[in-house]
């Protein structure tokens, strides 16, 4: 969320006064405590029409081809700069409708809470889910609480869903990509994996890495007007950095793709990072960044209005796809040497030395 | 951070690639020693930029790659003793032991912690007293200070909770070890830069000398490893043989004097058994007797059964050079890197992972 944003919250919404200071299982079993919490503010941070009803489900209105995605979110630590699992929760969903082409409108917000999660920090996180929500334009309709034994979960787990429409000229599929189509990434690469990385293994770096968790619906959605069917596919490297979602693209297609080391846009800090704890900024996770393959007639058109975006500013082109090698992707270094990418075997694991 | 574009400048890459073509007129075999400059030749595709006449070989410089399969398995039992912490650095998760590795250790409720310095585990020993913390100290010259320090800290301290299972294995010997070994072909060697980073050059005259082969200090960066390959070349044309330091940036003549005090206070050279390869004379550091309480072999005297490797793995051909990781016959069939069958398809460091993962040699 904007600092802005932020600070306006925390004006606007205090934690009320409350007789218990902890989540305990009892907020979890649909009771007198389960109403109490939902009572004490979450209703109220939340509200809106649908939410307001208190029923079993959301009654929506909705026409057309809509897209629908599910995702749950596990970061460790739940508090990170930049940002916290409550936003990622929001962002996460609306990128994943957004990269389907879609305008994202409802969601829905499940949490499963460890007993003895502090009652100030679900708060935080609650102030982060409404935020994010007015930053991307989308509602929280429906939801749910569990509440699990201590040692049985990470502090909160949370599980978004969601829809929306999807975007009149949007056409969005990977068996649209063809040779010579152009492959543009909207930042610097690894932001968020190296921010999460970089307090989750007690490293002390000069300064704080920020992740880069932000929603994508409105750029994208500025793009697809302008530039409609030729945008042939957007993707979001979260998990598995980059390179992961490259390859997979290949494999499942008829095509090879180049890639080019030398445009690759990392923030110099996450490259030193990267470089400190012998890991591959490729492999490394994203949030608030989304790879779009578009065709070679209006890629450099393209590639500058995304620049002139706010959360385009960083963009790059990194790629072409080519009818060579098909299902491979191949790094040129910045040497100018060749090498195939693959995907990694399991988590990245820092080297010894 | 400095020198993360200097070193990867494409124009004079090529002006050393155009030198090394200049310079070359017959066929010469160079092994660079250290795992990091493995992964460097690999990952940005020098390999394929040499010329013909030059082949590079992998050499044993991959710590995870030569720890031995029975303290593997002894760290493996260690961790699952249910009052200890083992705390490790990251790429011995996945090395193979001999019925599972620390990962699936850690899956079946063992406490293992990935650390990037070993005093956070002497952190870790201070903040539980009622657990015993053993660090899994593996590694070249160049994490031995470190562990060293992290013993001197326990002992200051009093920590009795505090010991580590110590794989420290040295590069000069097993270099040695590489040239008396029959089937050698090796020309001349890139030795490695962050081991000399700690111990200096001295060790590298009589190895130079007595086996006449040239030995050029090298850096890691991809143009570190291409001047490194230049170095030696024009030595090997001239017909000489010396000792040569292109690292000089970081790597002084008389290495890091401190570190080496430190190492020194703490550990004394033994033989050292290096997997897939054999024992080694004086290839190894073990804890001196004022510090054997927090040696955990003795400590926790743990008896493993010597369990043998996969009988498929040709690792040890592979860390001396003899064969190429694509000449071996399970290379990305039975032996990849989700089902390694020896520890160099593991880490990124060692040349059966890095061929695999880079060169994309087992998708043709």
């Amino acid at each position: 969320m904007t600092n802005e944003n932020k600070i306006r919250m925390q004006l606007q919404c205090p934690m009320p006064k409350l007789d218990f200071d902890v989540i305990t299982l009892g907020h979890g079993s649909g009771g007198t405590l389960t109403n109490k919490l939902l009572d004490c503010g979450v209703f109220d941070i939340l509200s809106n029409n649908f939410l307001d009803k208190r029923h079993d489900g959301a009654f929506l209105n909705m026409n057309g081809q809509m897209a629908f995605s599910t995702d749950s979110f596990l970061v460790s630590p739940i508090f990170f700069p930049g940002g916290n699992i409550g936003e990622i929760a929001v962002n996460g969903t609306v990128n994943d409708l957004a990269v389907c082409g879609a305008q994202p409108k409802y969601l829905s917000l499940s949490f499963i809470i460890e007993e003895g999660l502090k009652m100030t920090e679900f708060w935080e996180v609650l102030l982060a889910i409404r935020s994010a929500c007015e930053e991307a334009n989308v509602k929280i309709v429906t939801g749910d609480t569990k509440v699990v034994e201590k040692g049985k979960g990470d502090k909160i787990f949370i599980n978004t869903s969601g829809v929306g429409a999807i975007h009149p000229k949007a056409n969005i599929d990977e068996g649209n990509i063809k040779k010579g189509d152009k492959i543009i990434v909207s930042g610097n690469i690894a932001t968020h994996g190296m921010s999460i990385m970089s307090i989750r293994e007690g490293l002390d770096f000069d300064t704080t890495i920020e992740s880069d968790t932000t929603n994508l619906n409105h750029t994208i959605s500025q793009l697809l007007d302008e530039y409609g069917e030729n945008i042939h596919l957007l993707k979001d490297p979260t998990r598995g950095g980059v390179a992961t979602v490259l390859k997979e693209i290949a494999e499942s297609s008829k095509f090879g793709i180049d890639l080019f080391e030398n445009n690759l846009p990392i923030d110099e800090q996450v490259g030193s990072a990267c470089e400190l704890l012998g890991l591959d900024p490729l492999y490394v996770a994203n949030e608030g960044l989304f790879i779009s393959f578009v065709d070679a007639s209006i890629a450099d058109s393209f590639l500058d209005s995304l620049k002139q975006l706010d959360k385009g500013k960083n963009a790059q082109m990194i790629g072409t796809v080519v009818e060579e090698h098909p299902k491979q992707v191949i790094l040129e270094s910045s040497i100018g040497g060749k090498r195939v990418v693959n995907m990694l075997p399991g988590e990245q694991l820092p080297r010894i030395c | 951070m400095k020198y993360m574009k200097e070193y990867r400048d494409p124009q004079l890459a090529k002006k050393y690639l155009d030198e090394i073509k200049r310079t070359v007129t017959q066929d010469w075999t160079i092994m660079e020693v250290c795992g990091g400059q493995t992964h460097s030749l690999v990952k940005n595709g020098i390999i394929e930029m040499l010329p013909e006449q030059i082949t590079m070989i992998h050499g044993p410089g991959c710590p995870v790659c030569v720890t031995p399969l029975n303290l593997i398995d002894k760290a493996i039992h260690l961790a699952l003793d249910k009052n200890v912490i083992l705390c490790s650095f990251g790429d011995m998760l996945r090395v193979p032991g001999s019925r599972m590795n620390l990962l699936e250790a850690k899956a079946k409720g063992a406490d293992i912690r990935v650390l990037y310095s070993p005093l956070e585990a002497v952190k870790i020993a201070e903040e539980n007293p009622e657990q015993d913390v053993v660090f899994f100290a593996v590694g070249f010259e160049t994490t031995a200070p470190a562990n060293a320090l992290s013993v001197i800290h326990a002992h200051r301290k009093g920590l009795s909770n505090y010991s580590i299972l110590a794989s420290h294995v040295l590069v000069p010997p097993a270099m040695k070890a590489v040239i008396n070994d029959e089937e050698n072909q090796i020309d001349g060697f890139l030795a490695a830069g962050h081991v000399c980073t700690i111990m200096g050059n001295a060790e590298y005259y009589p190895l130079s000398e007595q086996h006449g082969v040239p030995i050029v200090v090298t850096g890691f960066e991809p143009l570190d490893v291409l001047q490194g390959i230049l170095m030696v070349l024009r030595q090997l044309e001239a017909d000489k043989t010396g000792v040569e330091n292109q690292y000089s940036r970081i790597v002084k003549e008389e290495g890091n004097t401190e570190a080496q005090k430190m190492i020194f206070e703490v550990f004394e050279v033994k033989d050292q058994m290096w997997r897939g390869i054999g024992e080694i004379p004086d290839s190894g550091f073990a804890l001196k007797d004022k510090y054997q309480a927090f040696d955990a072999t003795k400590k926790y005297n743990v008896e493993i059964e010597e369990a043998p490797e996969h009988p498929d793995c040709i690792s040890g051909q592979i860390m001396k050079g003899i064969k190429k990781p694509y000449e071996c016959s399970q290379f990305g069939k039975k032996c990849k890197p989700t089902n390694p069958l020896g520890a160099p398809m593991v880490s990124s460091e060692g040349a059966c992972a890095a061929y695999y993962h880079f060169s994309g040699l087992a998708e043709k």
